[in-house]
């Protein structure tokens, strides 16, 4: 089973790194930068909101963040429009955590479903500011330096930073999955006060987990914000973002590691090509607002989960024998 | 014996209901203390007082002479008092062995926590040494939420052991169980206490309480009333007037005993 | 800053805020009795709007006489979504499913918003719309006055409602302890049913006065729902005076700072004061206290 797992990831990896060769048509590259962008935000976002069980529908303030810094950094210091300023991709990312710091550490206080409140406030308190304030150009918006690489050839260098950060994010997961940090996150998930009673640093935990996810949806807000050249307010803080995002990772399977990137890429795909397709914005909405419902009714534990259950459904019926057995506790002997 | 945990007159009130009204008691080292009373006597919040749960609108509780009022759960747990909750609370959607290790790391930084993984060796070796202890080492790898009810006291049990405590509060470890179990949990903390461990505990199971514990403390209305071994204790007429809700005026019942 | 602006400023808040105080009452009323998050409240103050609207609009029908006729439509409407969509969710993650279903709810209705009425801003429009009337130097908008009038009448209902007949007195017990209350042979499941249809229908209310007082898309929705949002969590979720104490006073408090400093800060100001209290009171002014202990 170990083999054959990460048979699959590699496999996986060798299809993302060949796409662009093969497909050239820029608008299904286009489609692929868009989908990479929502498998690494919707993959950091369950790394805290999954493990933890905070569900922060806030993050696409810090996708906002993200983007401005490599707008408003890539005009204020004169940047050639090119590759140097994939170098601001980071920065954006640094700072979305510089903002994800002091949010976090008010928001992160309050109960779990005041915390799911909270966060819907600060992302539109973000919006606000992103329209109101002076350096950001407002509703009107900012351009950024333009990029001149060619039609055809644009998206792939795009495409394959996007798949960077996924890779980095995934493994990012992963390793956190098996640390002891990521313990303590599905502990605080469970019972967080017990967690405490335990001696886990439940705050610093917290905080800690908000952060770096912030650190990764700020990343590809910046990307975002150089792929497509000019931002307005209203477009980069989206209210869609942060319920498609939590929508892909129930879908995929919250909690997972494989879960959210499953998710964001069959619905961030099949957006983007319904939106070339249907022009009609309300209807999508419509459609999005009916599978979102079908999903979370029909399927709350995810795609990945319940098809892992229907796997292990033997053991399943072995481990209820036991629990419901206690008479075998007293055949086990005591020391 | 030299005393480890000590309250010194805690007091806190919950809006209107003064919880806890001047209470003190003493846990002397390397004993097993009971700790009974009415329900609505103020056992489980003394617990939360102690523990850092709860904060106490006054009085201390010194750990080994150090003070340890108002500080945190996580300092109280670091600093070594280890608890049990009376319904019990595990991490359900972890494996049994996982619900262990997030205990085992009492004293830990949080920073470490990040660079770490889950666990050493020796950690899940200890572990292992205590579930199998309670005698559920057969379940380690099944997910927590899919024990009995039984199966989770022996659980929270082991779990507050593995971080070795100094002093142990128990927060009706018999309560909802059967009898064989119940006989099980009072071995098991024999066996410990045999070895140094000091036991606090809270229990209704007047048997249970009677035939574990060196020294017992009762409690009423958020007070100490009685201390003192469970045969002083069971003869005590102020004790049984507490349960049965006798007389309010505890003067008068003095002088009634005084005068005959 | 001028003393008279302010008075006007205070007076217009709070004249306004009791309007918020309704719909914000609705809010929190669902989630202490149903621990449920209702994220498409906005949408349905909205819709509350648009069906006032088109009573108007196409009917000629005043918008007070039409509240006769949306309150019970969207009360009906709240019974439907309570029983086709929250009325499944149970367990422990139910009320962050809550917010997951309601808010897939709103886009459903925003959708279907947008295709019947347009996405262009509209507004009711009536006699006493734009209309005011001077009393020692300060203007008292008639809307706003009978907005404070209607918002009244019915938080008063409520009360009388919640404290004065049976059912509210289910109503109450399912508040402070839903175990309790069924235990006590209290038909929870009626008892929520009822309760968010009731939270719904003090949204046409309020969507009618909302829809009179600004000019309205679906897309507003949003800014409603994160303020209404807001409103109950500073005021402590679940309580019910508590949301009238915070409605009123972030409205208040968002007139004043738009006169004393500037209109475009004054919704920050609500932010603001969000973040203060909860540094200092996580459950919010009224809430009760999480219980962190078994």
């Amino acid at each position: 089973m170990f083999q054959k797992k990460n048979l699959l990831w590699l496999v996986a990896l060798a299809v993302f790194l060949a796409f662009p060769l093969v497909v050239t048509n820029p608008t299904y590259t286009t489609i692929g930068v868009f989908t990479l962008l929502f498998m690494a935000c919707t993959s950091s976002w369950n790394m805290f909101s999954g493990y933890s069980g905070y569900i922060a529908l806030g993050s696409g303030a810090f996708y906002g963040v993200g983007a401005y810094t490599m707008a408003l950094c890539s005009l204020h210091w004169h940047m050639a429009a090119g590759a140097a300023m994939f170098w601001l991709v980071p920065l954006g990312g640094l700072l979305a955590v510089l903002v994800a710091i002091p949010v976090g550490w008010v928001v992160l206080r309050v109960r779990r479903h005041t915390f799911v409140v909270i966060t819907i406030a600060v992302f539109f308190v973000a919006q606000l500011s992103a329209i109101n304030a002076g350096f950001t150009g407002g509703t009107a918006g900012l351009s950024l330096p333009f990029i001149t690489w060619g039609a055809s050839y644009y998206n792939v260098p795009f495409y394959y930073v996007a798949l960077a950060i996924v890779i980095f994010i995934t493994a990012l997961s992963a390793s956190v999955r098996r640390s002891r940090f990521g313990l303590q996150l599905l502990a605080i998930r469970d019972d967080e006060d017990r967690a405490l009673g335990l001696g886990v640093k439940v705050a610093a935990v917290k905080l800690t987990g908000f952060s770096m996810s912030a650190f990764v949806i700020g990343m590809c807000g910046a990307l975002y914000a150089m792929f497509i050249g000019q931002i307005y307010p209203q477009f980069v803080f989206d209210p869609l973002f942060d319920i498609s995002i939590a929508l892909m990772a129930f879908l995929g399977g919250l909690g997972t590691l494989v879960g959210p990137l499953l998710g964001a890429l069959v619905l961030e795909s099949l957006q983007q090509y319904l939106t070339v397709s249907f022009s009609n914005g309300s209807l999508y909405l419509i459609l999005f607002g009916s599978l979102f419902l079908i999903v979370i009714l029909f399927m709350p534990q995810g795609v990945v989960v319940a098809l892992r259950d229907r796997w292990t459904k033997k053991d399943e019926r072995e481990r209820d024998a036991v629990a419901s057995n206690e008479t075998t506790l007293m055949a086990s002997g005591t020391k | 014996m030299t005393i480890l945990l000590k309250a010194t007159g805690i007091s806190r009130a919950f809006g209107g209901v003064q919880a806890l009204d001047g209470c003190s008691m003493e846990v002397k080292k390397g004993s097993i203390t009971g700790l009974i009373g009415p329900n609505g006597s103020g056992k489980t919040t003394l617990f939360n007082v102690i523990t850092g749960y709860v904060k106490p609108d006054s009085g201390s509780v010194t750990l080994e002479g150090v003070d340890v009022t108002n500080e945190r759960p996580d300092k109280v747990f670091a600093l070594g008092i280890g608890r049990t909750f009376q319904l019990t609370r595990i991490f359900g959607r972890i494996s049994v062995l996982e619900n262990m290790l997030v205990a085992t790391q009492r004293e830990e930084s949080w920073l470490r926590g990040l660079t770490r993984s889950m666990s050493s060796k020796s950690e899940v070796s200890a572990a292992m040494e205590w579930l199998d202890f309670v005698g559920i080492a057969r379940l380690a790898n099944l997910q927590a939420g899919a024990l009995s009810f039984g199966q989770r006291k022996l659980l929270e049990l082991a779990y507050v052991l593995v971080a070795n405590p100094d002093v142990v509060l128990l927060d009706e470890p018999a309560g909802g169980v059967n009898l064989t179990l119940v006989n099980q949990i009072s071995d098991k903390i024999r066996t410990l206490n045999k070895s140094g461990k000091t036991f606090l505990i809270v229990e209704h199971n007047m048997e249970f309480v009677m035939s574990l514990c060196d020294e017992v403390t009762v409690m009423h209305q958020g007070k100490d009333l009685v201390s003192g071994t469970p045969n002083e204790v069971r003869a005590n007429p102020l004790v049984l007037d507490a349960y049965l809700g006798g007389a309010d005026d505890d003067d008068d019942m003095e002088s009634e005993l005084e005068h005959g | 800053m001028n003393g008279t602006a302010l008075i006007q400023a205070l007076l217009d808040g709070v004249l306004t805020g009791s309007v918020y105080a309704l719909m914000a009452t609705g809010l929190t009323l669902i989630f202490g009795v149903m621990d449920i998050i209702n994220v498409a409240q906005g949408i349905l103050v909205i819709l509350g709007a648009y069906l006032s609207y088109a009573l108007t609009v196409h009917l000629g029908i005043d918008p007070f006489v039409g509240l006769l006729i949306t309150i019970p439509t969207l009360f009906v409407v709240g019974i439907v979504i309570e029983r086709a969509f929250i009325g499944r969710l149970k367990g422990p993650e139910k009320t962050a499913m809550s917010i997951l279903v309601t808010y897939a709810v709103s886009l459903l209705i925003e959708g279907a918003l947008n295709m019947i009425f347009s996405v262009n801003d509209v507004q009711i429009s009536a006699w006493y719309v734009d209309r005011s009337f001077r009393v020692f130097g300060i203007y008292i908008a008639y809307i706003y006055l009978f907005g404070f009038i209607l918002a009244a009448v019915l938080l008063t209902a409520l009360y009388f409602m919640l404290y004065r007949t049976r059912f509210g007195a289910s109503v109450r017990a399912s508040l402070a302890d839903q175990t309790a209350a069924a235990l006590v042979g209290i038909d929870v499941r009626r008892v929520s049913t009822i309760c968010f249809g009731i939270g719904v229908a003090v949204t046409a209310a309020g969507g009618m006065v909302y829809g009179a007082t600004n000019s309205f898309n679906a897309s507003t929705s949003y800014d409603l729902i994160s303020r209404l949002l807001i409103i109950i969590v500073l005021g402590g979720m679940g309580s019910l005076g508590g949301a009238l104490v915070a409605a009123i006073a972030m409205i208040t408090i968002e007139d004043i700072v738009a006169v004393a400093w500037s209109p475009v800060w004054s919704t920050l100001s609500f932010f603001l004061v969000l973040v203060i209290v909860l540094s200092v009171r996580p459950q919010g002014l009224f809430g009760k206290q999480s219980a962190r202990v078994a």
